[in-house]
């Protein structure tokens, strides 16, 4: 049974990886750079809500899209300031504007909200008052964020899916992550698809760093960097660029660290994870989803 | 008759490299004509810069009485102008009914399926194939699929960038079938090839580029016949 809520507190954190892999991945996809400052933006978000809910009584779903429209514009303002100028510019110059980008985020946010440790609400009570639910006479405990963190991933991997597979928008958008130069010869305005992306990417995060700090409530302005850098590795380890290999990577992640804290050691568990993804870029170079591309002459 | 593209002293540089110099041509409505030149001619480059893809310095690019040279990129193709690139250039994981999707984005949504029939009906090749990743297409086929993707856009002018690349002898003769049979439907052509020959033979009218010029300009036959033509690029 132990072995059981292991497994669902490893799904929970792996379903806030995947989120945020997803941000990651997607503007790879299209944009070809790594957004370092990703992470950070999820710190915004968590910031957002928590004033919005803490300090001016709003209810939470409305801190919640709060926090979407304020990460979705600032992944927009970002965009369009420090990533489109460099458009031809080589991607160690991108690369090295994303890591300053994300310590800005991280200082702004330091001047703006002190380093004082906010203790984020918990949004997830029932009208009983219990936290979750008991299953098994009580021996199987899973409290109502994770199922909520579960249940939202999932929601979140199905829109997307139908986005880029159904929609006129969302095929313009792999067509551009394939071929900008062909995309413009179709008519797409790739900057315009660029932008959009970003803010997806960005709103995810936001409701990533709400389910973040429900589940580890300590907020501080370093709070993304490290899932940050977690949810990078799961988009790596799923196959950059690919929806499906984000969302698998990010669960394997969080189900791998959770085990490893679980039956090895709390304090090698992140040695655990970096090691199990560079035998499986070994394996794999691409990641477990990654395609290899082969161009026909 | 009034040219529906007009191509006036255009120069286009890569850095400091001098690709066109000075090139001017134009294409009246419903003819074939064609760029013929070798490697390095500046053919493609012309063609790109025509689509938007790259910027001449100086002339202008006229097309239906309007001036290009401000309009961006993706606004090009509305305006009835669909290039098939160079390489075809068609998005290998996406399924071969996606690609001619996205040929139709500009368009509005209800002739889209009406448009869809009309390029399979073109290429029963596609319609076979139309829920495979265009990956998997072979090389002729990739190319059907190009076409059929420019085609969808309905386009006034139709550009094609080396079609017969790479391909087996037996579908550079189908896909030059395809252009003349494009043609019979009143489909105005602008056509770039290396194969001068086959280029020439369904041309209305052909320009010789070299180095970034125009050297020589003529009918197609007239052209096919001129023995320095022959000598340069018809082996003969």
């Amino acid at each position: 049974m132990t072995f059981l809520n292991f497994l669902i507190s490893g799904i929970s954190l792996g379903s806030i990886y995947a989120i945020i892999a997803l941000g990651y991945t997607m503007v790879y996809g299209i944009a070809k750079m790594l957004n370092f400052a990703h992470g950070d933006v999820i710190m915004v978000g968590a910031y957002i809500c928590f004033y919005a809910v803490s300090r001016f009584n709003l209810p939470p779903l409305v801190g919640v899209i709060l926090a979407m429209i304020v990460c979705t514009v600032l992944g927009m303002v970002v965009e369009r300031l420090a990533y489109k100028p460099l458009r031809q510019a080589p991607s160690l110059a991108v690369l090295i504007t994303a890591i300053g980008v994300s310590y800005f985020l991280q200082n702004t946010a330091l001047l703006l909200w002190s380093s004082n440790p906010k203790v984020f609400p918990s949004f997830f009570v029932s009208g009983s008052g219990g936290t979750g639910v008991e299953l098994f006479g009580g021996q199987l405990k899973i409290s109502y964020v994770t199922l909520f963190t579960i249940i939202i991933c999932v929601i979140i991997m199905l829109a997307l899916t139908w986005f880029t597979g159904k929609t006129k928008m969302g095929k313009a958008m792999r067509a551009c992550s394939e071929d900008k130069g062909a995309a413009q010869l179709m008519g797409i305005n790739v900057d315009a698809t660029i932008s959009m992306t970003f803010a997806i990417g960005s709103g995810l995060a936001a409701i990533a760093g709400v389910l973040l700090c429900s589940a580890y409530p300590t907020l501080v302005p370093t709070t993304g960097s490290m899932p940050g850098i977690k949810a990078f590795t799961a988009a790596v380890f799923g196959g950059i660029g690919s929806i499906p290999g984000a969302f698998l990577g990010g669960l394997l992640l969080g189900i791998i660290e959770i085990f490893a804290k679980a039956y090895i050691s709390t304090q090698l568990s992140d040695a655990v994870v970096f090691a199990v993804l560079i035998i499986v870029l070994l394996v794999k170079p691409a990641g477990l989803l990654g395609k290899q591309i082969r161009e026909k002459v | 008759m009034e040219p529906i593209l007009k191509v006036e002293d255009i120069n286009v540089y890569y850095g400091s490299i001098h690709a066109i110099k000075g090139v001017s041509f134009e294409v009246n409505q419903g003819e074939i004509v064609t760029l013929i030149g070798a490697n390095g001619a500046g053919k493609s480059t012309t063609l790109n810069t025509i689509s938007g893809l790259l910027h001449s310095k100086t002339g202008s690019v006229t097309f239906l009485g309007e001036d290009l040279g401000r309009v961006p990129c993706h606004k090009i193709v509305s305006k009835g102008l669909a290039l098939v690139p160079e390489g075809r250039r068609v998005f290998l994981q996406m399924t071969v009914q996606e690609n001619l999707e996205m040929g139709a984005f500009t368009q509005g949504g209800k002739s889209v399926d009406a448009d869809l029939e009309r390029v399979y009906a073109q290429f029963p090749r596609l319609k076979e194939r139309c829920n495979q990743v265009a990956g998997t297409l072979s090389g002729g086929e990739q190319q059907m699929l190009a076409m059929g993707r420019a085609l969808m856009s309905h386009p006034k002018l139709l550009m094609l960038d080396e079609p017969s690349m790479g391909l087996a002898p037996i579908l550079v003769e189908q896909i030059f079938d395809i252009i003349r049979e494009l043609h019979k439907a009143g489909t105005t052509i602008l056509l770039v090839e290396q194969n001068a020959q086959a280029a020439l033979s369904v041309a209305d009218r052909g320009y010789v580029l070299e180095t970034g010029k125009v050297v020589t300009t003529g009918t197609g036959h007239e052209l096919l016949e001129s023995p320095t033509i022959k000598k340069a690029y018809l082996g003969g």
